[in-house]
Order: structure tokens, then sequence, then C-alpha cells
């Protein structure tokens, strides 16, 4: 095995049309018009020397390296800068090239330390390549005139240090920062021999504005930006290409390496999610992976108040099943149920609902996307005929307005977000539509045109009142609706949200938005020009959930936002594989491509393959196990890859049900909160260990390839399939490309993929089949998948939790760029550094009333319970909004959320909750006892003889 | 231990009543009969054979809670199964 290479092309590629043909030493060469001289080169092979040009930045002709001779041009001119022109000659290596070069080299040189052997990029600097390839033998000035080799290094990056002795001022990171991540957290500061680079105003890099993404250390040619592990264990010797396991972007990586041995995750320019670029998470934090609190040996106990003992994993295999057995006969078929992960890939999750579906004969199958997107699946479905969204990310760089509902792409969705503040610096319009002011609203060169800061639980209304500017003012683009819609539909629609009581004088009223916001933001986004709506879980985890989607679907199809590159509906997924496990059948009521268990068809196609009859009625959702278990008539789960105790709302009932079952299997890498009621605990495979694929928010499958042996023994889907042949229903697969080629045979929507094609391609984007045999970047380009597109009536019902004089506040909560989730892997790595703790986000008016301070400890009490945390004063939120993350277990903040739920789909109403915040000493009683009781369930009894 | 019992929450049965009802008003804007029918079919494909059973028995003994749409849907149901 070796690096994989990438070729870099010196400058950007041109997106021109026309092309242009030219000769570089003596060889023709065909390119894109607004090519640099430097790139064309580059394609025809040849590398001019370089320093200050990459192509992930616009060239900037600093280092004067890259001259060249131009037949019939006077001078050298820089060939970075220069585009190329039909019938231009260009010579790249004369005679007085070289003397030129050499001398550039030499006076770099002479400012540089020379330390190479025991420079951490020794091998990988292009500092030392260029001298190498300059011919630089010698430097005639010596050290002691004044120079910058002393100066000190800024090593408060936990993942990163910065030696300015070795900066060559080539300004690569702060382009890097301002045109890739769009922060602009670098600048140089001073001129000439004073210049030097510095995060915001002369900080140490950590105290300064910068996120962390490593878009600067990448860029940096020289030692001067470097990871702390590459420092610390030396330059990768090979590396493979795989797929970040955090969120819904599905940042594509190469994971180099050392033996077995991560030395760093590097962005892969070819990922064509990423593009290169990256966020602290998948760069950096990986360190989880071998924290010292990985479970590694398999461990079962007969009651929860017992500690664990370690055991084989065939005993503890055997256990489990024998288990599940005995419960299915003494409670009955439907009385065990599991759930499938998002954080697993693609074949791990169709395995386990396969586990349940025919080797525990029901359909008591769920994932965690039932508590962020099942709303995105059932309201694009009833819409378009399919769960998912519309566009690729590539779609961003042609939208003309980005309507963002309910997200905070900077912190959820970091990656995409930059790709999309690009778009917005290039001028692209901008609506937001949430809660709290997020910081996308106003952020170097961008602002927003229209803030519309509604109040908790008032989307569909809003939305509703949009529409009906849109209706009302002409603004509909009929021939869309015509031909690409249901006549019936539409005309119902129209009449509807033409109604008075849509008005947005009448909506402001319920949503507190000014009725001006709602109508420009109306006419905005349906004028000009392609208009995107991008949405997150401040969309679906509501009441209405299911709703607010089909609102936000009427208003792409109503202005023809749909169909081509720039405009579409798209959700931003949380978990690197939601839409995935979605894919794959996870779902109580459907098996894998959305199709109902009801069906008889689809069923005998699985009866067929799987030799088993499968149930046709639908199962529980995990909050219809848990009721089902407090009543008495659920016993029994297998839980791969969730902490629903942390993650789910309404956490006392959650335990209340996980009490009252009999045997609870968690398949983690931890010991997570669930783990505390779990009778056996069978440790799970990090997606460094194994082999498989996710699917990102854009319907792309990219493989995840292992990098490493399992610490644990074994991969998940050999697990899964260890359970199932104990249970009696034998599985067989020898690799995971076996279990995507069953998929394919089974799924209409992913018959022509396999792991050759993602491997050929790179990834694909399903439908991927006879008729779109190379993926599906956009959809519904020329019809709706399910014929015409359904306009449906989003009548807005107010949600049941209301504030009154007990709970005055509405809480809503959210996350943090730098954790993920109920953050059991971030909180295992230096992101700690960024977030340590929980904060209750409060306006300062509403914290002045209740004499809270900043840093204060505050008691966060609703219907469901209490919980305590610190405060922080900030008018981002709106007086009468309160506001917090759920990162960590001692905050427990969904102890506070309540079981409101999505009509539709029981997606719990986490965005509202009716709360009132006082002040206190520290944690409550609950909080404290809580804490007790997980210590005592993590007890390990560890056995000697095992493994 | 005591206080990690649960607090008094909805009874899964009072809670299958206002999911019915939650159900019928996401349905309300339609005429009634389309509303009842979506309701009815919306019930009939995402609920489990237990939850419709309860609701069904619910019904039986008079559907005190169930809002029109709801009632309506929920005695579909019953016509069909
Ligand atoms: S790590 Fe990213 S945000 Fe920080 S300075 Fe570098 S490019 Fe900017
Ligand atoms: S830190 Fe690196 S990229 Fe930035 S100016 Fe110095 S050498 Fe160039
Ligand atoms: S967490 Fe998301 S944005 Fe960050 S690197 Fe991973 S996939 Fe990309
Ligand atoms: S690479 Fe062209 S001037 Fe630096």
């Amino acid at each position: 095995m070796s690096l994989v290479e990438e070729v870099d092309y010196g400058t950007p590629a041109s997106r021109a049309k026309e092309s242009v043909t030219l000769t570089i030493d003596g060889q023709q060469v065909k390119v894109p018009a607004g090519t640099s001289i430097l790139r064309a080169a580059s394609e025809l092979g040849t590398q001019i020397p370089k320093l200050c040009a990459t192509d992930s930045l616009q060239a900037f002709g600093s280092c004067r390296l890259c001259l060249v001779e131009v037949e019939g041009r006077a001078g050298a001119p820089a060939s970075c800068t220069t585009p190329v022109a039909e019938g231009m000659v260009v010579r790249t290596q004369t005679k007085k090239l070289k003397d030129l070069r050499k001398g550039v080299m030499e006076l770099y040189i002479s400012d540089h330390p020379l330390d190479c052997l025991t420079c951490a990029a020794n091998g990988d600097c292009e500092l030392q390549d260029m001298a190498g390839a300059v011919g630089l033998r010698d430097v005639r000035y010596g050290y002691a005139g004044e120079n910058h080799t002393k100066q000190e290094k800024d090593q408060s990056n936990p993942y990163f240090d910065f030696d300015p002795s070795k900066c060559i001022v080539c300004s690569r990171c702060v382009r890097a920062c301002d045109e890739v991540q769009g922060t602009l957290a670098l600048t140089i500061q001073g001129r000439g021999f004073e210049s030097k680079v510095s995060p915001s105003q002369n900080e140490l890099f950590l105290d300064s504005e910068c996120v962390s993404c490593g878009a600067c250390v990448q860029a940096c040619p020289t030692a001067t930006l470097s990871e702390k592990s590459v420092v610390e264990i030396g330059t990768p010797e090979h590396s493979v290409v795989t797929t970040c396991a955090y969120c819904g972007v599905g940042c594509s990586f190469k994971a180099e390496m050392r033996g077995e041995e991560v030395v760093r995750m590097v962005p892969y320019k070819d990922g064509k999610a990423n593009r290169g670029h990256s966020c602290v998470k998948g760069r950096f934090a990986w360190g989880y992976a071998t924290h010292k609190e990985r479970i590694l040996n398999p461990m079962i106990r007969s009651s929860i108040s017992e500690p664990w003992r370690e055991v084989s994993w065939e005993e503890a295999i055997a256990y489990a099943a024998s288990e599940f057995k005995r419960i299915q006969e003494k409670y009955g078929r439907l009385a065990v149920g599991g759930v499938t992960s998002s954080r697993c890939t693609n074949e791990e999750t169709f395995l386990v609902q396969k586990l349940i579906r025919a080797a525990f004969g029901n359909n008591n199958v769920d994932t965690c996307a039932r508590v962020c997107h099942s709303p995105t699946g059932y309201g694009l479905k009833t819409a378009f005929g399919t769960s998912a969204g519309t566009q690729d990310f590539d779609s961003v760089e042609d939208s003309d307005v980005i309507m963002i509902i309910g997200a905070n792409p900077t912190e959820g969705h970091p990656v995409f977000a930059s790709r999309m503040k690009k778009r917005l610096r290039q001028g692209a319009k901008l609506i937001v539509v949430d809660p709290r002011r997020i910081d996308l609203v106003r952020t170097p060169h961008i602002e927003a045109s229209y803030h519309l800061p509604l109040k908790p639980g008032t989307n569909v209304a809003i939305l509703t009142a949009l529409a009906h500017v849109i209706v009302t003012e002409g603004l509909v683009n009929k021939d869309f609706v015509a031909q690409r819609c249901d006549a019936d539909d539409f005309a119902a629609w129209a009449e509807f949200v033409s109604r008075p009581e849509h008005s947005p004088d009448v909506v402001e009223k319920q949503s507190g938005v000014p009725a001006d916001l709602i109508r420009g933001a109306a006419r905005l986004y349906a004028t000009g020009g392609n208009g995107a709506i991008y949405y997150g879980l401040g969309v679906t985890e509501h009441s209405q959930g299911s709703t607010t989607v089909m609102a936000i679907a009427n208003l792409a199809m109503a202005t023809g936002n749909l169909g081509r590159r720039g405009v579409g509906v798209n959700p931003l997924r949380g978990q690197n594989n939601v839409q995935g496990a979605c894919d794959m059948g996870s779902f109580p009521h459907e098996v894998s491509g959305y199709r109902h268990i009801s069906d008889d068809a689809t069923r005998a196609l699985f009866a067929k393959e799987w030799g088993r009859e499968l149930d046709s009625e639908p199962g529980l959702r995990i909050p219809n196990m848990l009721d089902a278990a407090v009543d008495g008539v659920f016993k029994g789960m297998y839980i791969q890859g969730e902490d629903i105790l942390q993650s789910d709302p309404n956490t006392k009932h959650v335990a209340a049900g996980l009490s009252a079952m009999e045997c609870v299997v968690v398949h983690d890498l931890f010991l997570n909160e669930t783990a505390n009621y779990a009778h056996v605990f069978l440790p799970g495979s990090t997606f460094l260990e194994k082999n498989g694929t996710f699917t990102n928010a854009e319907r792309r499958i990219q493989l995840v390839r292992k990098v490493m042996t399992p610490l644990n023994g074994y991969e998940d889907w050999e697990i899964t399939q260890l359970l199932s042949n104990a249970l009696g229903f034998p599985m067989n697969y020898t690799h995971p490309s076996e279990i995507m080629d069953e998929i394919a045979r089974l799924t209409p929507s992913f018959a022509g993929v396999s792991f050759a094609k993602i491997d050929e391609m790179g990834s694909v984007q399903w439908p991927c089949n006879e008729k779109n045999p190379e993926g599906s970047p956009i959809m519904h380009i020329e019809g709706f998948a399910r014929g015409k597109g359904k306009f449906m009536l989003t009548e807005y019902v107010a949600t049941d939790e209301k504030t009154g004089p007990r709970y005055p506040l509405l809480l809503t909560t959210g996350r943090v760029l730098s954790q993920y989730n109920v953050g059991a892997q971030t909180r295992r790595t230096e992101n700690v550094v960024f977030h340590d703790e929980d904060l209750l986000e409060i306006h300062p008016h509403d914290a002045e009333n209740r004499g809270v301070k900043e840093g204060d400890w505050v008691k966060l009490a609703s219907r469901a319970g209490e919980t305590t945390l610190r405060a922080t004063i900030t008018d981002r939120v709106a007086p009468g909004v309160v506001y917090t993350t759920f990162h960590h277990p001692d905050t427990q903040a969904n102890v506070v959320t309540t079981e409101f739920s999505d009509w539709a789909t029981n997606c719990p109403e986490y965005k509202v909750t009716a709360v009132q915040v006082s002040p206190s000493n520290g944690p409550t009683n609950w909080q404290k006892q809580y804490e007790e009781q997980a210590a005592a369930s993590r007890r390990v009894v560890e056995l000697e003889a095992v493994k | 231990m005591s206080d990690l019992e649960p607090e008094q929450t909805l009874s899964s049965h009072d809670k299958l009543v206002y999911m019915a009802n939650q159900i019928g008003k996401a349905f309300s804007a339609e005429p009634h009969d389309a509303a009842v029918a979506a309701a009815a079919n919306h019930i009939r494909l995402y609920w489990d054979p237990r939850m419709r059973r309860i609701i069904l028995e619910h019904l039986d003994k008079g559907g005190a809670g169930l809002e029109p749409i709801a009632l309506e849907a929920v005695r579909a149901l019953k016509g069909k199964k």
C-alpha cells in the first residue's frame, strides 16, 4: 500500500464551456478558457515550480516561482495568474527562468531554519520540494542578519501547531480560511519583513475566531501549520480513502496511516460531497476510537443492579439469543424488537432490520431517525413520492436565493455551510427562518436579506403565510404547476392558503414575525431566480413536523423551484447515515426503498430471498415500544449504536420503559447511558475498523474502508450475523459487499448499486438502476417520482405544549460545531476544549427578571422534569425563548423535554418545551441520584479467561 | 431509586386518544369525508395491531375524548377490520 497522491493543478478548474488550444514546451494542449498556464501545464504533466498557488484557492501571484516565458510577451509572467490564450506558445524551463527561480528560492531559504532532518514535515514539505525542483545547492546569505527563525510557537490549538519561524508568508492559509472555510480568522499583519500571519487580532489560535477546520493546515506548504499528530507520530506511509462517520454531509477523507495507527485524516479532493474540505470533527476528532473507556469485551448480567461480567463472544451471543427466545415463548412473538443505527453502515442497518423481520418474525424495528428526520420521510414521500432531498450539494453553486429553515448549517453541517457561504459571498440572497439569530444571519461578508425570528412552534403558520403571499400576489409559476402537479390538489391548496386567516397580518400575531418581513421573504423566494430551501431539525422536531415538510414542498412546487440545479428541497441530515438508515427499511411500516409492509408483492420478494414469510402488519416505533414496555407487553430489545436514554425525549419515561424489560442488548462502543439499563453489552467497531457504505444527505452512497483490525474482534455486521445465527436464522455473508448485492436485488432504487460500481465512480447517488445507471444527482427532472406533485393542505395546529404562569418560557434545543449529538464520541476527544458543558442561552431581559447573571447555575423546569445547568446571557434568542444543546449526559436536557410528538411519525417535539428558569445552587437530586446509579451500573468484573 | 420512577405521564391509552385526535386535526382542512378517510388510512398504515386494538376497544366503550374526525376515523377502521 502507498499514499493516495492527489495532483495539485495549482489553480482551480475553469467552468467555461469554450476551449483554448496552446503550446507548452512544444506540446499542444486544449483546456477551458480562463484556465491558468500553470494548470494547463499541469494537465500535460508538467509541474511548474510554485509555492503560493494551490488548486483549492484562487491564484495570488506572490511567490514569483512559477514564472514562464510566453512568445511575443516581454518579461516572465507568473503562470498561476496568467490565463491561457488561443495559439499561445509557452516555455517553462529556460536558462533565464532557472536563474530567476533559484534566486527566489535562495531568498526564501535564507530566512528559513535548516532543520529539515528533524522537522515534522520532512518529506512532506513543498518548500523542500521546490528547493530540489529548482536545483538550489547553496545559499549565499548567512543567518547573521535579521531573520524570523527564533519566533515562538503557538501550540494552543489541541490539534495543530503554528510555528511562525517556518512561515514563508505565502498567505495560502489566510486564503484557505477566507475562500474555503469562510471564517476569515486569519490575516497577514504588517508589511514587508514585518509581515506575519495572525489569527484574529494577534490572538492565539484557540482564542481567535478559528473553528479548527484544518483548511489552513492543509493549505500550508511548509511545516508552519502542522498537525500535532504528525509531530508526534511522524509522516504517514500509506493511506486509504474513507468516509467521515459524524454528520450527514459525508465528507470523504484519506486516512493517512503508519501501520495500523492513524496519523491524520486529510479531506479528499475528489470527495464529491466535500470537495477537499472538512470540519473539526471529521478532520481531528477520531481519537475516541482508541479511547481507554471503549469497551472491547462482551459483557452480560442477569439484572441491572448487578455489576457487568465479562464473557466470551460465544457466551454473550448465546445468552442474548436464549433470552430473546425465552421472552418470545413466554410473552409472544411481538414482545421483542430492535433499533438500527444511523451511525452504522447501510449493510449493518439492513442486517439488523433483517434480523428483526426474519429472525424475530415481527416488524418492531425502528431507527433514531424517528427522533430527527422521520417527518422528512413522510412529508416528501407524500408530496413527491420519494423520501429524500432533491439536490446534490454542488447545486448550491447555482442558487440565487437560499432559504434556511430551522437549521444552523455552520454548526450542524459545517462543510456544506462553507460551500453555501461561498455562494452567498458571490451575491446569492439569504432568507433565514429561525427563532434564534444563527451565525449565518450576519457573518463576514454575508447578511441575510430577511431573518424571520418566529416563535417556536409556528412554522406551519409562517410557511402557509408565505404561500398566501405567493398565491394572492400572482407569483405562482403557472406553467410548472400545470405541467407537473395535480391540478385539483393545487386548486384546493390555492384556495386554502388564500384565506384571510393565513395572511401575514394574522400570522404576525401567532408567530411574532412582522407581516412585512413575511411578505418580503415570500416575494424574494418566488421571484429572485433559482430558489433553494435547506431545512433541519427545527422543521421536523415539532408536533407538526410532517406538515411543515409538506408546506415546504408546496412552496417549492408553487414557485417551480424543483427539477434542476440551484433549486430544490433539501433536508440537512443530522447523523452520517440517517438517509441510509431510512433507505434500508429501518421503519416498522416499510422495508428498504420505502415500500409499505402491507404490500403483498413486496413481501413475496423478500420471502423468496430470505426463505421466511414477513409479518404484514406494521410494528412498533421507538416511543410505542417504550409505552408497550411500561404496559408490560414488550420485554426485549436489541439496540445497535443508539443511546435512546440520552437522546430520546422525557428521560424518565425512557428509563421506566427500559427498566420494565427483561433483556436489553446494547451494541455500542462505550457504556452509554442506555447501557445502564442493559443486560447484554456487545462491543461495537468504529468506522475505521469496518467495510461498508454510508449514504449522505444528498443520497450519495460512499465507501467506508477498513484501515485497522477491529479492537473488539468483529465488524458490527459480523456481530449481528452471529446473533441471527444463534437465533436460528442463518446468515452467511463473508463481506459487506454481498449484503449490498442483496439490497440491490431487493430494492428497485438500488438495483444498479454495488461496491464495485461505487469504487469505480467514487460514489453513487440513488436512484441508481436501469433508468439511471450512473445514479441521480438531481431528482424529479422530468416528472415527480409519484407522477404529479401533490399539494397538501397545511392546517396550522398550535402545539399543546403551551406557556403559562408556571412555565412562561419556550425552550428550544440545538447543537454546536465541535460536539456530535449525545457526545459519546466527541466528548472523548480534545474537542471538549471547545465545548465542555451545555449552557442555557437566555435573553438579558428574561435573565434580569429572574436575577440570573452570566455563568450562574440555573434550574430549568418543565412539566416533565427539571435539571440544572449554567446560564449564558445573549440576545441571540428572543425574549421568552431559551436555548440549550444536549451534548453532555450530566445536563440531562431531555429530562425536561416532553413526549409531545409529530402527529404523523411520533418524532418528538424537541424544539418546543414550556419551561421556567430560576437561580439554583447546583445539580438537582435527580441528577445526583442518576449519577450514582449510573456509576453503580457501570461496574465491571473482569474475567481473566476471556479472549 | 424512588426519584427515578416515572413521573405521572399520560397512560398509553390516553396517549393513543391524543394521537388519534392529532391525526384528525392534521387533516381537518380537507373536506370532511376525505379527512376521515385519510385519518383512518393513516392509523391503519402506521399503528401496530395492538395500538389499533386498544383504540377500537376504547371506541366500544364509547370513545370518550375522541374528537369528531378521529372518532369517525376509528369507526371507519372498525368497519375495515
Ligand atoms: S483551522 Fe480553519 S478556521 Fe481555523 S484558521 Fe485555519 S482555516 Fe481558519
Ligand atoms: S503559515 Fe503556511 S500557508 Fe500561511 S503564510 Fe505561512 S507558510 Fe504560507
Ligand atoms: S462532521 Fe460532517 S462536515 Fe465535519 S468532516 Fe464529518 S461529514 Fe464533514
Ligand atoms: S505560484 Fe505563481 S506566483 Fe506563487
